[in-house]
């Protein structure tokens, strides 16, 4: 396993980082429909995306420390594993046309809605350009984790990785 | 029975399963220990019930054990434990009682650890699972302003949980040179916007009345403060995530042997691997045989409950062979991994010790 | 809803809306404040903004800190006794709360002295 040194003092995982674990797309794969992104680079004990997959797209094995492998001919794009991973580190992404789009795990108040324009963020939380929820898909079976689809500039599709989260305020 | 957390309840489960009568005592006025805090949705495999959240897993084993019909007895503490299983209770502060038992399962838990600085006993600063439990539980927020100490997966699961319930996280420190939870939780922290600093320490909280603000400073390859790079966060919270002890004062009541593992906490009693303690018939399990999780904890308090069944002839040896070797396999799927092996080597350690005592 | 320090978590992602529970008053120095039927009495507290529950026999101030029931940092004197945990003693209705310097003092034998 390697020692992950940029995700163990920043937090979040390099590119390089989840180059070696084979975790980032290219272009070419997230040309047209796109494909599932998961930012999952360290031996942890877990594999509910594995058995969220009706395709069984999405193969941990076993040991359950085995890091995931996606097989993306048999992926339909479905989602269900975004928020069936407890460490919400599941997105999906795409690009079309000069339009890039990312849906990924929320858990945060206030919850975005469809028209509502964002700030795109990168893995360390940084701004990186501006967005628009698209849609928010709230569904009893993700238990209260909510999916999120939200369109940017094609050009930052490798570094969004979220939006930016406002202030809850005075609850 | 001693405490009724996520172990003590599973092996309440796997006693009654088998037709023993079971007693379960709690101090606390509700069962579940401190799953009920838990809002995020658990890892493991889905025999460890992966993906659902703690405090929904907590509902389900206290409605299984409502339904089984388990004697629950809350407010209820147990204070001592005399040679020959005799258990000495005190209920609701007010009746002191013994309760002659066949075989005691002790599951008190742990306590966070505290952390030493000037300022630290001011209002404001507390364990990060005391903010847990106000925010999850009582859904009262401790602070608007938090300063996390400790990188732990305490600390960024809680800083986490501080945020979804509207509080502002300033940053996470760590004074070891690297992030000690797991990478999948650090990035859900980090893209929030949230920094987290290695080799970094909280040199003061100041403030009057109650925290103000608190003076943090970078640690050199020694662990000591480099001077000049002292600078002041606002905050008006300092949560402490820097690790957890057995509490395993009962345990040394009941006369157990104990063990000194620093990576599993400290000191806990030895136990074999059906968690049986040096002390007959009197087993310990969870957090007290070790830190670990609330999913490796179930799993124990099952094994735990499922050879006290045995032990008293409740289940024949071959049920009884057969559920524990099914409940140690997804006890090893939890231990596998860089995270996993330390645990399982210092668990081995202990058993060894067991073995030879 | 009463929200007075505004520390109640009125909504919430994963836990959801508050559900309406019978508010109880308690009496914090003296001073009526509200607390939700069955919670602790330090979650009132917390929410009505209080941040010092008590003083040392130095005079230094302190809060809670573990919140479980494991550290007495959060001891006061509840319906005149004092070294009563208040993380993990449930409001009642009327309850009298106050800070308490050092160990603290059995209020009613005083009154009962006193008077």
């Amino acid at each position: 396993m390697s020692s992950n040194d940029y995700l163990k003092t920043m937090g979040a995982p390099s590119f390089d980082e989840l180059e070696r674990a084979g975790m980032l797309p290219s272009l070419a794969d997230l040309a047209g429909r796109g494909c599932v992104c998961v930012e999952c680079v360290e031996e942890i004990p877990c594999n509910p995306c594995e058995t969220s997959c009706p395709q069984g797209a999405l193969v941990v094995g076993y040991p359950i420390t085995n890091l995931p492998v996606v097989d993306r001919s048999k992926c339909t794009l479905c989602g269900l594993c975004i928020a069936a991973c407890p460490g919400l580190a599941i997105t999906i992404k795409s690009v079309e046309a000069g339009n890039a789009k990312i849906r990924f795990p929320w858990e945060y108040l206030p919850l975005p809605a469809a028209g509502d324009e964002v700030e795109m963020v990168d893995r360390l939380g940084e701004a990186v350009c501006a967005g628009k929820i698209l849609s928010v898909n709230s569904a009893a079976k993700n238990n209260r984790t909510a999916v999120v689809t939200a369109a940017f500039p094609a050009a930052f599709v490798q570094q969004v990785a979220s939006i930016r989260r406002k202030r809850h305020g005075t609850v | 029975m001693a405490k009724a957390g996520p172990a003590g309840l599973c092996a309440a489960i796997e006693l009654k399963k088998a037709g023993a009568p079971v007693i379960l005592m709690d101090e606390n006025g509700a069962p579940g220990g401190q799953l009920f805090k838990q809002i995020h949705k658990f890892f493991g495999s889905r025999e460890h019930k992966a993906g659902i959240r703690g405090f929904d897993i907590g509902k389900e084993l206290l409605a299984e054990s409502i339904a089984l019909g388990i004697d629950v007895r809350l407010d209820t503490e147990v204070v001592g434990i005399e040679r020959g299983l005799k258990l000495w209770a005190v209920e609701k502060k007010a009746r002191s009682y013994t309760e002659e038992a066949a075989a005691i399962v002790l599951a008190t838990g742990a306590t966070e650890n505290a952390l030493s600085f000037p300022g630290w006993t001011l209002p404001g600063v507390m364990t990060a699972g005391c903010a847990q439990t106000l925010i999850n539980v009582h859904r009262v927020l401790p602070g608007k302003r938090v300063l996390m100490i400790g990188s732990g997966n305490v600390g960024v699961i809680v800083s986490y949980q501080l945020m979804q319930a509207g509080a502002e996280v300033v940053a996470v420190l760590e004074a070891l040179p690297r992030l000690g939870g797991y990478g999948v939780h650090t990035a859900k922290v980090r893209r929030a916007g949230v920094p987290l600093r290695c080799s970094t320490t909280i040199l003061r909280a100041e403030g009057k009345e109650s925290v103000e603000r608190a003076v943090i400073a970078r640690l050199d390859e020694r662990f000591q403060p480099i001077p000049g790079s002292e600078e002041t966060l606002e905050v008006d919270t300092i949560c402490l995530a820097v690790g957890l002890t057995p509490a395993i004062e009962l345990s040394c009541i009941a006369g157990c042997s104990q063990i000194y593992v620093p990576e599993l906490g400290g000191n806990m009693p030895i136990h074999d691997e059906f968690m049986r303690s040096s002390v007959d018939s009197v087993y310990v399990v969870g957090d007290l045989a070790g830190i670990e999780e609330a999913s490796t904890a179930m799993e124990e308090g099952r094994l735990a409950g499922i050879h006290a069944a045995h032990a008293m002839g409740y289940l024949d040896e071959a049920s009884m062979s057969a559920k524990a070797e099914e409940t140690r396999r997804r006890l090893s799927a939890l231990r596998q991994g860089a995270f996993g092996q330390k645990r399982f080597d210092a668990k081995r350690r202990i058993l060894e010790k067991k073995a030879a005592v | 809803m009463t929200n007075e320090g505004g520390n109640r978590i009125e909504r919430h992602p994963i836990l959801g809306d508050a559900s309406p529970r019978k508010e109880i008053t308690l009496y914090f120095e003296g001073r009526a404040i509200f607390a939700r039927e069955g919670e602790p009495i330090m979650a009132a507290l917390v929410a009505a903004g209080v941040s010092v529950f008590r003083y040392t026999k130095k005079g230094a101030p302190r809060r809670m800190f573990c919140g479980i029931g494991r550290c007495t940092d959060c001891v006061m004197i509840v319906d005149g006794i004092p070294g009563v945990r208040t993380c993990v003693t449930t409001a009642a209705d009327g309850m009298k709360v106050e800070r308490q310097a050092g160990a603290g003092r059995w209020i009613v034998e005083e009154e009962n002295s006193n008077g």
